[in-house]
């Protein structure tokens, strides 16, 4: 066995549900993405608005598995000490997968106004809002979820070792968790509705998020590049830093035009147009990390993630962000497909793969090995390519139809009307299917690496000790 | 020399800057609070009136049918169908017409066609919905969208 504290193995299950959840995102992307050019493609059984929401909702709950798993992983390893109560986590993990699920049945199972009224949306009503289409109880459920997980983590920092990683990590659960509040926020004025929508949705992506990532960042170079703690973490506080300070202000780019006052069209963007900053920072930081590391860790895989995620974060965030952040900008391009190319390329970058990486670096760990054979990592590494390209291309497919789509309905002489501009750039929606079969494609040799037999062959172990592998050298002294 | 910059100086950045900077947007937030009656057209929602109940219903019946989920509303939600932020002016400050096309969705969808679905609505919810679509093109949004068309 290669990990240190038995309790990081209720991991594993965050981290395999995670990856299910993961195809089936994909799966109703293609759906929907079908639905784009064949109008009435499984009409009325599956409508776009409930394939959609599954595609949606499907990779924001698996993410939060994602980053539970990797606060199960990480937490106990940093604070030297065993979780503090690991049946609470295995036991999360259900109550958190039958949620779900039920909720995805109910999405697929009956009408959206009828789940809203067998679960009594009258008497809360939260539901039918972008992202947070989950029945109220479901939501309550997700509180009491990372209520448990919180406490079950924070108990760990608490009695172990104290580490920037972890305080940071644990600052943006928390974070996480708070701002999730507002989504029980909604009332009938559809300005304030709107205002502190954002507050669970702008101030997750762009603020608490980031901590959480950052602090996964940290954690895989470390351990990937061996390079001082002291260097790693005063990187950390300078990046989330510099997340906070513009990203919180930087709120303001959606109030532009939702009835909020007009000089948020100033705070908005002088704020949020420095928000490329930290992800410009994270780059930097992998790069040189990676430069300056002390021992060639046999996990490329996992090293390769996590370069992947600085610089698709950096793109997707930071320059697709940039792209339509200004308010003379933004009044031409908000809501058109221009913001759906920077989603997805903000969410993959940033959000799918640190847990991507930090699933590459934990798994084999957990399975019993420091890293998996040549030929899985190889297999691996493709499907990095393929799933990065494939969202690069989604992205760019987008955009050309997001400028079309700005300049024929908002831009010219003549605006022509929604539907007759659809109907001209069909020809991108088309490729942007394809791009995405292309990304289910990497997304099945992902699933595949995973298959191939993942130990290391006699031939390869000499040459790994070879390399300097801390941890086989330190196996090797205690043999 | 080589320890100039420290951990512990960019520790501080980060409590003091998210500390300054957080004070800083509650206090834009209470700003905007106090400058949005002039702008979120909230006399239209008082529930003493019919008007205001009417809207109230409105806006659930928008949500309980996840409209969200293929149109935007300001600009915001999904951009598979039309923006319905400003539907009420663009087909000519009509309600009758907003409920019209409502009503006459065919259950089985436009072949070829991006579909809205039938969502059965009595006369009374279809007016509660129009209503709230005109209250939400009432609403002061520093005159966006660009143009009718949403
Ligand atoms: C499954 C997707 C979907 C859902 C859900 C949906 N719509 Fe639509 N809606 C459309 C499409 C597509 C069009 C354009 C239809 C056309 O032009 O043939 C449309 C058009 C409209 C229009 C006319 C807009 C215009 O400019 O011509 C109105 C008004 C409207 N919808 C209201 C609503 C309301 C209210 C709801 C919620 C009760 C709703 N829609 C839910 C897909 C949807
Ligand atoms: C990882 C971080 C980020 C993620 C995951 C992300 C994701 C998203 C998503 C999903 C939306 C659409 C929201 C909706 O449906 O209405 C959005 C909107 C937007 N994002 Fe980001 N984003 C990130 C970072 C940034 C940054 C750094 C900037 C600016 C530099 C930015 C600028 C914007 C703007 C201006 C909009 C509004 C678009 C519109 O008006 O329609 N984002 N973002
Ligand atoms: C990991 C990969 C993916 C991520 C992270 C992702 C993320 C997202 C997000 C955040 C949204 C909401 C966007 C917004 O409101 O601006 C969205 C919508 C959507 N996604 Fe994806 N997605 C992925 C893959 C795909 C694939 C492969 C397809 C299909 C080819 C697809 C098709 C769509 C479509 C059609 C929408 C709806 C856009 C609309 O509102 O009209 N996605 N996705
Ligand atoms: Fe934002």
């Amino acid at each position: 066995m290669t990990f240190k504290y038995q309790s990081q193995a209720v991991a594993m299950p965050y981290f395999i549900a995670a990856i299910g959840l993961f195809v089936a995102q994909i799966l109703f992307g293609l759906i929907i993405g079908l639905q784009y050019v064949w109008g009435d493609f499984l009409f009325p059984e599956i409508p776009f608005n409930v394939a959609r929401m599954v595609h949606t909702n499907a990779l924001i709950v698996w993410l939060l598995m994602g980053f539970m798993g990797a606060a199960y992983y990480l937490v106990p390893e940093e604070s030297e000490t065993e979780l503090h109560m690991p049946w609470l986590a295995t036991l999360m993990f259900w109550v958190f997968l039958v949620a779900a699920a039920l909720t995805v049945a109910g999405y697929l199972l009956v009408p959206y106004a009828t789940l809203a009224e067998i679960t009594g949306n009258d008497l809360l009503p939260t539901m039918g809002r972008e992202f947070l289409e989950q029945p109220t109880i479901t939501k309550l459920g997700i509180v009491v979820v990372a209520l448990a997980f919180l406490f079950n983590i924070g108990m760990t920092i608490l009695k172990g070792r104290k580490t920037v990683v972890s305080l940071v990590l644990l600052m943006g659960l928390v974070g996480l968790a708070v701002f999730f509040l507002f989504s029980f926020f909604n009332p009938t004025n559809l300005v304030h509705d709107k205002f502190w929508w954002w507050w669970t949705v702008h101030l997750w992506v762009e603020g608490v998020w980031e901590l959480i990532l950052g602090a996964i960042l940290a954690f895989v170079l470390i351990k990937v590049t061996g390079v001082d703690r002291e260097i790693i973490e005063k990187w950390l506080y300078l990046i989330i830093a510099m997340t906070l300070i513009t990203g919180i202000i930087g709120t303001g780019h959606h109030y532009y035009w939702i009835g909020t006052p007009e000089y948020w069209q100033w705070w908005g963007s002088v704020f949020s147009a420095l928000e490329p900053i930290p992800f410009f920072m994270m780059t930097v930081f992998a790069f040189n990390m990676v430069n300056k590391r002390r021992r060639n860790h046999p996990n490329k895989a996992a090293t390769l993630w996590a370069l992947g995620t600085a610089v698709m974060a950096f793109l997707g965030a930071g320059v697709w962000g940039f792209l339509h952040t200004l308010a003379p900008v933004n009044y031409y391009t908000h809501g058109s497909q221009i913001t759906a190319a920077h989603g997805h390329m903000a969410f993959y970058g940033a959000y799918v793969m640190i847990n991507l990486a930090i699933i590459s670096y934990a798994v084999p760990i957990l399975r019993g090995r420091e890293a998996n054979s040549e030929k899985a990592q190889v297999v691996e590494m493709w499907a990095f390519w393929l799933m990065t390209v494939s969202i690069v291309f989604i992205t760019l497919f987008l955009t050309g139809a997001g400028i079309l789509q700005v300049y024929l309905q908002r831009f010219s002489d003549n605006p022509l009307s929604f539907m007759v501009v659809q109907d001209k750039i069909e020809l991108f929606y088309w490729l942007r299917f394809v791009a995405g079969v292309g990304f289910l494609i990497g997304l099945v040799v992902y699933i595949w690496s995973f298959f191939i037999p993942g130990e290391k062959t006699a031939a390869e172990m000499p040459a790994m000790e070879a390399q300097g592998s801390e941890r086989g050298a330190v196996e090797a002294a205690a043999g | 020399m080589a320890q100039a910059f420290t951990k512990e100086m960019s520790r501080n950045i980060f409590y003091g800057g998210t500390a300054f900077f957080f004070l800083l947007f509650l206090a834009l937030t209470f700003d905007t609070h106090l400058a949005l009656p002039e702008r979120d057209n909230r006399a239209a929602l008082d529930p003493a009136t019919e008007r205001g109940q009417l809207i109230a219903q409105g806006k659930q019946l928008w949500e309980e049918n996840d409209c969200i989920g293929c149109h935007t509303l300001l600009g915001e939600g999904a951009y598979f169908a039309p923006e319905l932020g400003n539907v009420y002016t663009r087909y000519g400050n009509s309600k009758e017409a907003i409920m019209g096309f409502i009503k006459g969705r065919p259950k089985d969808g436009i072949p070829g066609r991006r579909s809205m679905p039938q969502f059965n609505l009595s006369d009374e919810e279809l007016a509660a919905i129009a209503e709230f679509l005109q209250y939400v093109s009432e609403i002061d949004t520093a005159n966006w969208p660009p143009n009718i068309q949403g």
